[in-house]
């Protein structure tokens, strides 16, 4: 059996599944029971100041709907926690006792005046907590009121209330940070010159998930008005992805812990963030769909994955696919490849025709009775109809061995490994810029 | 070919016919079909299938881990709580059980296809014959175990994995009870009641003595001297008689006979039947009967009820699966008479109604039916059950736990009241008198 205990930032929980900071961790029945179901940690609802905020009373989600009504994407208005701070005190302060050995991570928004910070921070601290999760990531509601979004799109407050919190509390901080900005990069690097302990991301993605055709009203609507929501679920699994991995290969912050959040719903995804840097990961959508129990398999998939390739720790898998992540410009030139569509799994739909005929490059044949043969003096190797293709694994991308022609180019495939930057048609090239 | 070849003749249908009538009734899903039935399924809290289901499989969660590409952890899963979860997947009337409790079965008359996600995830860890369990350190308790159908192997598998040695006493050549010998071949094909055996052993600590029959070779006192507790699990060795004039002619048989026979035939083309098929029954086995007749090459088959549809055990799912093989049902119809020189030629039916108590009249009107062979499906009877062991209603009486009258003899599958008689059921009984048996043998219980 693999050895699934995860150590994030001193912060030691079982397993590295997490229950980010969303209503499956707003309260301590919800709670007790992700800890029941095997949960290795949770964020808690971001608290605030009392008074607590107020939600709306109509429909707080909208929904993207696969085929099948599969849940692809999620977005609410939903505030942070309207429950009373004491009360949510004390309720942390009792799963905690009761649970020593999991992750129990404090969400916290506040003003962003040092004072509010340092009169919360004391009252989490004395509740047991592990460590606090800065809520820089909110979209809406609470960024116009200069919170939320509205700090972690800025860089430079993002650092100095990391600072405030390093100053005035012995707990490990987290930022967690929001996507809604042009480089995730930034505010990473300003986190952690704050002197963060770790960044965790991805918060909501800014959405408006549908528009009524009947009443004109964006979804989801509360009388007839709508605003935008904040949008997670599956469909953000690869934008998220990427900014985990952009900030696992920055220089300024390599190496520094992650807590991957988005999309996640099986331990695969889990897998993948966790190649692309993270150390923990964290999951709202896919619980809020199917419920607790999902970690049951997340936990024993992992596991599996990992016992059968080898990897005993999950420091064996962290980070592993970081050196892999690169710049267009670094990519090798010379892979030459040619989509191959094999005969006898083809189903003769012509969707690969349709796409490349009317899109592409015209690179595929149909003949009279329907068969369809890829043209490699055409083929550019984009890889359109093996994505189109309704049959796994029918059209595959062979690679062309050095020595052998490219039809398509009539130039003799190199086995030398050559890039943009040493480009006869890049301009900065010659320069020495390589 | 001699498809109108007159009285019970075998080698009606070619060979290649016989392989395409009995060839898989559902076959395997591939990865891709698995993918898309995967998805389908909600998840449901507190499953209504898992609750269906017999021995509580895990459903939604097996189901979920082949989604996320993983059959062989599914397997697991529904090995936990059924052992003979392969065997299941090919005969489970599912559309009584899961299936019909699936929310989508509800919801749009089309349920997630369970029984086949799991023959998908079964038959990947059995297809490399890995066995999913390790055994308990040796206990050196011994467990007498009689019969190796369902019942009997899922008790034993249970009892091993905990330690204990199990001795199974098995009366037929074959283990494997009506898996091996009932079951219809189109359901279990190539062999896969025996695999399943040898890879259900697997776990080690169980000794499997054929043509050994408690009665006959042993009593169940020698079994009490040598062994800390016993399972019976022996089924329902007995078939009902007609108790009419003429049931002693030749053609005329019990139908698990004749199904037997199909499920031990090197060659199909070498098991003889009828022209004229009849079979009198039901439930399961006249379905089973009357549609291996016509795949066999019988010119008519046709079942005779003797109150209305609605009453026979066979679910509607399985008598429109007989109707499109060609079998003619006739319902509210009883056997009177047997009529034949040396052997069977016709059989005389009278009508009959069931009264709103529920007994059943003959209307006096009778009609006669041509066949060349009839088969008995009135249903099994206990037999040999050892004195002592108290009996209700015609089967051996247990306790929630599976425990019979006597002390250390437990029971489970077929042979005793409670439950249907399905593998499945038989399975669940098995292991619950393992467990049973466990707490007893190690003091918890
Ligand atoms: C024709 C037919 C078709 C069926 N089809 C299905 C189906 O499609 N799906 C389904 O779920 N169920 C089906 N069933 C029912 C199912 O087969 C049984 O419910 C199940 O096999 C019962 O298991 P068991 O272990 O109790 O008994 P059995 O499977 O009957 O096994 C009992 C074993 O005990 C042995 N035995 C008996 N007496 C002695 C003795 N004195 N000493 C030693 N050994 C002894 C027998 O030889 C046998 O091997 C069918 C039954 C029949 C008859
Ligand atoms: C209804 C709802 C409320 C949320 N509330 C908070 C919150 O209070 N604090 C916070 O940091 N993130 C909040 N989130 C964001 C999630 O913690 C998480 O970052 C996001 O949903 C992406 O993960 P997922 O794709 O697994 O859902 C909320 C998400 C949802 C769906
Ligand atoms: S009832 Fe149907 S949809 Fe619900 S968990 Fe079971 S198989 Fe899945």
């Amino acid at each position: 059996m693999a050895d699934l205990r995860c150590n994030f930032v001193g912060i030691k929980s079982p397993n590295p599944f997490w229950l980010a900071s969303a209503p499956p961790t707003d309260k301590e029945y919800n709670v007790r029971r992700a800890f029941e179901a095997g949960w290795g940690g949770v964020v808690w609802k971001t608290l605030g100041e009392d008074p607590p905020i107020v939600n709306v009373n109509g429909p707080r989600y909208g929904a993207v709907h696969g085929p099948d009504r599969w849940l692809m994407g999620l977005n609410n208005i939903e505030l942070i926690s309207d429950r009373p701070l004491e009360v949510n005190l004390r309720e942390i302060k009792a799963v905690k006792r009761d649970w020593p050995d999991r992750a129990l991570v404090v969400s916290l928004m506040v003003p962003c005046e040092e004072q509010a910070w340092k009169r919360i921070l004391p009252l989490v601290e004395e509740t047991g907590a592990d460590g606090i999760e800065l809520n820089f990531g909110c979209p809406h509601g609470m960024s116009e009121r200069g919170m939320g979004s509205a700090v972690g799109q800025v860089p430079e407050y993002v650092e100095m209330v990391a600072r405030w919190c390093k100053q005035n509390t012995r707990m490990p901080v987290i930022v967690k940070l929001t996507p809604n900005i042009t480089d995730i990069r930034h505010p990473a690097r300003a986190a952690f010159r704050g002197g963060a302990d770790a960044v965790s991301l991805i918060n909501t993605i800014n959405s408006i998930t549908g528009v009524d055709l009947d009443s004109f009203a964006p979804e989801p609507t509360i009388d007839g008005k709508g605003t935008h929501g904040g949008y997670c679920g599956p469909a953000v699994k690869p934008i998220a992805l990427n900014m985990v991995a952009e900030i696992a290969r920055d220089e300024e912050t390599r190496g520094k812990p992650i807590s991957g959040i988005g999309g996640i719903t099986t331990w695969r995804d889990a897998a993948e963030f966790m190649a692309l840097g993270a150390s923990s990961v964290q999951v709202c959508t896919a619980a809020m769909t199917y419920g607790f129990r999902i970690v049951e398999e997340m936990i024993a998939g992992l596991s599996d994955w990992m016992d059968e390739k080898g990897h005993a720790t999950l420091d064996d898998i962290i980070g592993k696919a970081v050196p892999n992540v690169t710049d267009w410009q670094f990519l090798n030139l010379n892979h030459v490849t040619k989509a191959v569509i094999d005969q006898d799994l083809c189903i003769k739909c012509g969707r690969c025709y349709a796409a490349c005929e009317d899109t592409s490059h015209q690179a595929i044949a149909m003949s009279e009775d329907r068969v369809f043969t890829v043209k490699d003096e055409e083929c550019v190797a984009c890889n359109l109809c093996v994505n189109v293709c309704p049959v796994e694994g029918c059209i595959t991308m062979r690679t062309m061995v050095p020595g052998e022609v490219d039809p398509r180019t009539g130039a003799v495939v190199s086995g030398e490994y050559a890039n943009w930057t040493t480009h006869p048609n890049n301009p900065g090239a010659g320069c020495g810029t390589g | 070919m001699n498809r109108w070849t007159p009285g019970i003749a075998p080698e009606r249908l070619s060979a290649d016919e016989l392989a395409a009538n009995f060839s898989d009734l559902h076959p395997p899903l591939d990865d891709h079909e698995a993918f898309v039935a995967a998805g389908r399924c909600y998840f449901c809290h507190d499953a209504p299938c898992t609750a269906a289901c017999p021995t509580e499989i895990d459903i939604p969660m097996f189901i979920r881990e082949i989604f996320s590409g993983r059959p062989e952890a599914a397997a697991r899963t529904i090995f936990a709580r059924n052992v003979m979860g392969g065997m299941c997947a090919r005969v489970c009337p599912t559309e009584t059980l899961c299936e019909e409790a699936c929310v989508r079965e509800m919801a749009e008359g089309k349920p997630v296809e369970i029984g086949r996600l799991q023959r998908y995830a079964t038959d990947r860890l059995m297809g490399r014959n890995a066995h999913p369990f390790t055994r308990a350190a040796p206990t050196g308790h011994k467990v007498a175990v009689v019969g190796s159908g369902p019942a009997g192997l899922a008790c034993a598998h249970r009892l091993a994995m905990a330690g204990h040695d199990v001795v199974i006493f098995e009366a037929r050549e074959k283990p494997g009870g009506l898996n091996e010998y009932g079951i219809a071949a189109y359901k279990t094909t190539e062999g896969f009641a025996q695999a399943e055996v040898g890879w259900l052993i697997g776990i080690g600590g169980i000794e499997i003595r054929t043509g050994t029959a408690l009665g006959r070779d042993v009593t169940l006192d020698d079994l009490l001297d040598m062994f800390d507790a016993v399972f019976l699990g022996m089924g329902l060795a007995g078939v009902n008689a007609l108790g009419i004039p003429g049931e002693d002619l030749a053609g005329v048989e019990p139908a698990v006979d004749f199904i037997a026979r199909i499920r031990q035939a090197k060659n199909l083309t070498e098991v003889p039947v009828g022209r004229n098929v009849v079979v009198v029954g039901g439930g399961m086995t006249a379905i089973d009967a009357a549609v291996q007749a016509k795949l066999l090459g019988a010119e008519h088959a046709t079942i005779v009820y003797r109150r209305g549809p609605e009453r026979m055990g066979a679910s509607e799912y399985e008598r429109e699966l007989a109707a499109a093989r060609g079998v003619s049902i006739v319902t509210n119809a009883r056997p009177v008479r047997i009529l034949g020189q040396d052997r069977l030629e016709e059989v005389v039916f009278e009508y009959t109604i069931e009264t709103p108590q529920g007994r059943l009249e003959g209307t006096g009107e009778t009609f006669h039916l041509p066949a060349d062979q009839l088969f008995k499906a009135i249903g099994q009877k206990l037999e040999g059950v050892p004195g002592g062991i108290e009996i209700e209603n015609g089967k051996i009486r247990v306790d929630a736990a599976g425990r019979t009258s006597r002390e250390r003899v437990w029971a489970g599958g077929d042979c005793v009241a409670p439950g249907e008689d399905l593998t499945v059921t038989a399975t669940a009984q098995g292991r619950d008198a393992a467990e049973s048996i466990h707490s007893f043998l190690t003091g918890e219980g």
